[in-house]
């Protein structure tokens, strides 16, 4: 069994995105998205191949999406410069372009849980994202595939405030037990 | 089978150890239920010694997290340096110098030395023979002062830098290492008389607290435990890293799965982690240990990258999210105690609670690495 073939049953389980990327700049073989309905599909797809589970972690990609429409409000103001002035250099008038063509409200920022498997006899890091919104932010436990999720998972949940459901015990382990607020959060504020 | 395992429970106890308690090695609290004797659950509870180092990461460039790593394993903290520069040398793509590597390989290995005879002194403590205990420090003690001089500290290293080492060794180092590797050999075979072969050891571990391989994977562990189950896995080998390829040395795996075997697996490295040292300073080369043209404001670009590590106690890995920016993004860090422990409440169900003890003290645990 290699790497490819681990992408190919990967993509089967209904994962929305499997790149293989360069292991010498990333330190990891496969990058794999799913949607969290579809995330205990692709564990299961690694468990069966025998691969055992580094860690569980999150990221808070908190003002992502104003930073993403920033930048094609810019791509697209651009755009229209250089189309203007080559209109003027043709000696015509300049289309009127609509630079802020999208002032709606912004789509809401997304919490992404983060799994990285390693197998004990090839080498195949892999990597499975799943993103959910902020304000929302539940995904479904792995920890009846791998009982060593269970504490990554709680672990994941203190500093994110991810709601693994289905996860038999989801009380702090490294925070105080009556800690209500979740540091790695980027609004977080001591 | 025991005596718990045959007839059902009727009363249990809750029997709370630590987190202070001599045999924990720190502020580790575990909590028993107890049926007499015997374990019905254990639930080791955590995060005594939390000090949020990954949100420290966020809060300061990637050059000022360095001496935090240092301060997670204690232990091994150079192998925690090497996990760090490493990632951000990948991230940022920085060469480093052959002899940096040689230097960086050398002392960890050191390290690692020092590490398992601090460990195999604890742990006999554990199980209740002090005198190897002064032995061990006695030895280690020589470790600590050859890596003294040439990094300025005893014990939480902040050594490597981005690009390589920020101080070259010397002659008396060279001299002083090679004399250790020959003082450590000789002892070597006193360990085993005095301990090894000890009858009352080899009671205390054999058949006792088994670990099976499918339990070392399903809870990731890693390093000396799983190498004590079968799987014979070593970051150093699996994901070659500086300069181990070029190095002869041996990984050494036991079938037997119990306290014994992760044993045999830390007295038998404490040997290749000594040959390593002698096949890198026979072949230390001379030229710069620092790269010429390392920036003094590090931006990585954007995306994730990782860089696992082997050190005393398993694969440590770490993951950063770069923004582009002169500080991570996110740093998560993943010990490798943290899930050699996590196996501990299912491995030691309807056990006898001192073997439970000899079973924690053969995890070999540091607790401020598995808070973080």
């Amino acid at each position: 069994m290699n790497c490819a073939a681990i992408k190919q049953k990967l993509a089967a389980s209904g994962a929305e995105s499997v790149i293989e990327t360069e292991y010498a700049r990333k330190g990891f073989a496969l990058d794999v998205q799913v949607a969290p309905e579809h995330l205990v599909a692709a564990v299961s797809v690694l468990d069966a191949e025998g691969f055992f589970i580094e860690a569980v972690t999150g990221v808070d990609w908190l003002g992502e999406q104003a930073a993403l429409r920033k930048e094609t409000e810019a791509k697209a103001a651009a755009e229209a410069k250089v189309k203007a002035e080559a209109a003027a250099a043709a000696g015509e008038e300049a289309p009127a372009v609509a630079v802020h063509a999208e002032q709606g409200e912004l789509p809401e920022d997304v919490l992404e849980a983060v799994y990285d498997f390693n197998h004990y006899e090839y080498l195949c890091r892999v990597t499975i994202r799943t993103r959910m919104v902020r304000s929302k932010p539940e995904v479904p436990t792995i920890s009846q595939i791998y009982p060593g999720a269970n504490w990554h998972e709680r672990e994941t949940h203190d500093f994110f405030g991810i709601i693994f459901v289905g996860h038999p015990y989801l009380v702090p382990l490294l925070l105080p037990e009556d800690a209500d607020y979740h540091p790695l959060l980027k609004d977080f504020r001591p | 089978m025991s005596a718990f395992a045959e007839s059902e429970a009727k009363e249990t106890f809750v029997l709370n150890l630590g987190p202070q308690h001599p045999a924990t090695h720190g502020v580790l609290r575990v909590k028993l239920t107890m049926d007499g004797e015997y374990i019905v659950e254990a639930e080791p509870v955590l995060g005594y010694i939390h000090r949020m180092h990954e949100k420290m990461g966020e809060n300061r460039t990637w050059a000022q997290f360095l001496p935090n790593t240092g301060r997670m394993d204690y232990l091994h903290a150079l192998a925690f340096n090497h996990g760090y520069v490493s990632v951000v040398e990948r991230a940022a793509g920085i060469e480093v110098p052959e002899r940096a590597e040689y230097l960086r390989v050398i002392t960890s290995e050191l390290n690692r030395v020092s590490s398992h005879l601090l460990w195999f002194g604890a742990f006999i403590l554990d199980l209740g023979g002090f005198s190897p205990l002064l032995y061990a420090f006695d030895d280690r003690e020589h470790i600590l002062d050859l890596l003294e001089s040439v990094t300025g500290s005893r014990l939480t290293y902040c050594y490597f830098r981005f690009g390589g080492v920020y101080n070259d060794i010397d002659g008396d180092f060279v001299v002083g290492a090679r004399a250790f590797i020959k003082r450590l050999r000789g002892r070597m075979p006193m360990y085993h008389n005095l301990v090894t072969k000890n009858i009352i050891l080899m009671k205390r571990l054999r058949e006792v607290g088994p670990i099976s391989a499918e339990m070392c994977r399903k809870y990731g562990a890693t390093g000396p435990v799983c190498r004590g189950s079968g799987i014979n896995f070593d970051v150093r080998k699996h994901e070659p890293y500086s300069i181990y390829p070029e190095m002869d040395f041996e990984v050494p795996v036991y079938e037997q799965c119990d306290s014994m075997a992760r044993y045999m697996v830390r007295m038998d490295e404490i040997e290749q982690s000594l040959r390593i040292v002698e096949q890198a300073l026979d072949k230390l080369p001379e030229g710069p240990v620092m790269a010429d043209k390392v920036p003094k404001i590090i931006k990585p670009p954007k995306g994730d990258y990782y860089h696992a590590v082997e050190t005393a106690r398993g694969s440590f890995g770490v993951r950063v999210v770069s923004d582009g920016s002169n500080t991570p993004y996110r740093l998560k860090l993943r010990s490798p105690t943290y899930s050699n422990l996590s196996l501990y409440g299912e491995a030691c169900q309807g056990m006898l609670l001192p073997d439970a003890l000899a079973l924690m003290g053969s995890l070999d645990l540091v607790i401020p690495e598995i808070d973080r």
